[in-house]
């Protein structure tokens, strides 16, 4: 069987799989956003040319481009396995997590990254988290039950798998920050609690360990709280977990208006 | 410190239905048709009360929306009250918490339940109604 080699500096160089050759690469132009609000506040788009196969994603696009081309790119990431939430950023338009993007899967000659809405800009494509870890805070994000403290002889709570799925698919939020990012109501109010803080809100509440719905259910009962929400369901839409923040939402507004107990 | 730039979306964004789906292109259309209707309500408030001018007064404004373009104008108000009325039928249940699935485990390829076809069969038949009723408006008030 004929070997291809592929001289070593240039395999490192390339995103994806080291082992294919310069040749059978497609390349796609890759906008951008440069931001620095210390200096130039409007910013502007710098392009650049990348070589990509299918499974490149947009985080190792990005990554090339600060490896080969111009290293004084801002992002934030660590994982790259679409588990910690720090890569979330507007792709082609719309907020993804860029190590969960294969820049195949956009179907596009040009790849355009900019900082996501709604968040204020540090610099380039990392964006200010204060407002939603604040309000994630605010949800009180823990079991609320004094029954919960270690004390001897304290038993472990029961629960059944049906308990378990009333708030199994809430507890698998990232924090990315998406679902804010994508919310008409977030867009003209900087105030309002947001799809991933309503929706950990309902993750306790609907767990039956915990006894703390009143004080969240008090928490959300605001005017910029959960009654903002207009089920426009856009949260859903770019959850890269299947956490569906609108059906928490709209669960747990039925304890508001009395259709849940 | 650097200057912080909020980046917020406005109402730009929060009116741009293109981006995230069907449910989104509803809210934009609900919206929308909101608007429409509270404008329509004003011009027929301001219509009617003409008549406390007397018949002079009154004729007069019949002669401005009695018109093709004033049935044009009744045409998409109709369209306008039955999507809302259809829609928002959707949204006053879905709020509850009714007809958006079970949470459960979420399996990759994730799709979210609560935007179910349940939903967007509820959207298509809105606006399916809305294009019914204006055509047959459009019939009542165009035709002989
Ligand atoms: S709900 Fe989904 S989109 Fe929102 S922060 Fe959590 S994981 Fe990200
Ligand atoms: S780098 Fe961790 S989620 Fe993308």
């Amino acid at each position: 069987m004929a070997t291809v080699t592929v001289p070593k500096k240039e395999s490192q160089n390339l995103p994806g799989n080291p082992k294919e050759s310069q040749e059978q690469q497609k390349t796609v132009t890759l906008r951008i956003a440069r931001i620095n609000p210390g200096e130039d506040a409007k910013g502007k788009f710098e392009e650049f040319k990348i070589p990509v196969q299918k499974w490149t994603t947009v985080l190792e696009a990005i990554l090339y481009v600060k490896q080969n081309l111009d290293h004084s790119v801002a992002l934030r990431y660590s994982c790259r396995q679409a588990s910690c939430g720090s890569c979330g950023m507007k792709i082609n338009g719309k907020p993804r997590l860029a190590c969960y993007t294969k820049i195949s899967e956009l179907e596009s000659e040009t790849i355009t990254v900019e900082p996501m809405s709604n968040y204020p800009i540090i610099r380039d494509l990392a964006v200010n988290f204060e407002h939603l870890f604040s309000t994630h805070k605010k949800m009180k994000p823990f079991i609320i039950n004094e029954e919960s403290e270690i004390k001897p002889g304290a038993k472990e709570f029961i629960q059944t798998p049906q308990d378990l799925e009333k708030f199994l698919q809430f507890s698998y939020c990232i924090k990315c920050g998406l679902c804010n990012s994508a919310c008409p109501t977030m867009a003209t109010d900087a105030s309002f609690i947001g799809p991933q803080g309503l929706a950990q809100a309902y993750r306790y509440t609907a767990d039956n360990r915990d006894e703390g719905k009143k004080e969240r259910l008090k928490i959300v009962d605001q005017s910029h709280g959960i009654w903002r929400c207009h089920f426009a369901g856009s949260c859903s839409n770019v959850c890269p977990k299947g956490v569906d923040p609108a059906m928490a939402i709209q669960l747990l507004r039925g304890y508001l208006l009395g259709f849940r107990k | 410190m650097a200057e912080r730039i909020s980046n917020r979306e406005g109402i730009k964004g929060m009116a741009n239905p293109t981006r995230y789906g069907w449910l989104r292109v509803a809210y934009w259309l609900q919206r929308l048709t909101g608007l429409g209707l509270l404008a329509y309500l004003i011009g027929h408030i301001y219509e009617t009360s003409t008549i406390l001018n007397g018949k002079t007064a009154w004729d007069n404004m019949l002669s401005i929306t009695e018109t093709p373009g004033g049935h044009i104008v009744l045409i998409l108000v109709i369209g306008m009250c039955v999507f809302h009325t259809g829609n928002g039928i959707r949204v006053m249940i879905s709020e509850g918490g009714r007809g958006l699935g079970r949470p459960g485990q979420p399996e990759y390829p994730y799709r979210a339940s609560s935007l179910n076809s349940k939903q967007r069969l509820c959207i298509w038949v809105s606006i399916a109604l809305a294009a019914l009723a204006m055509m047959y408006g459009a019939g009542v008030l165009f035709g002989n």
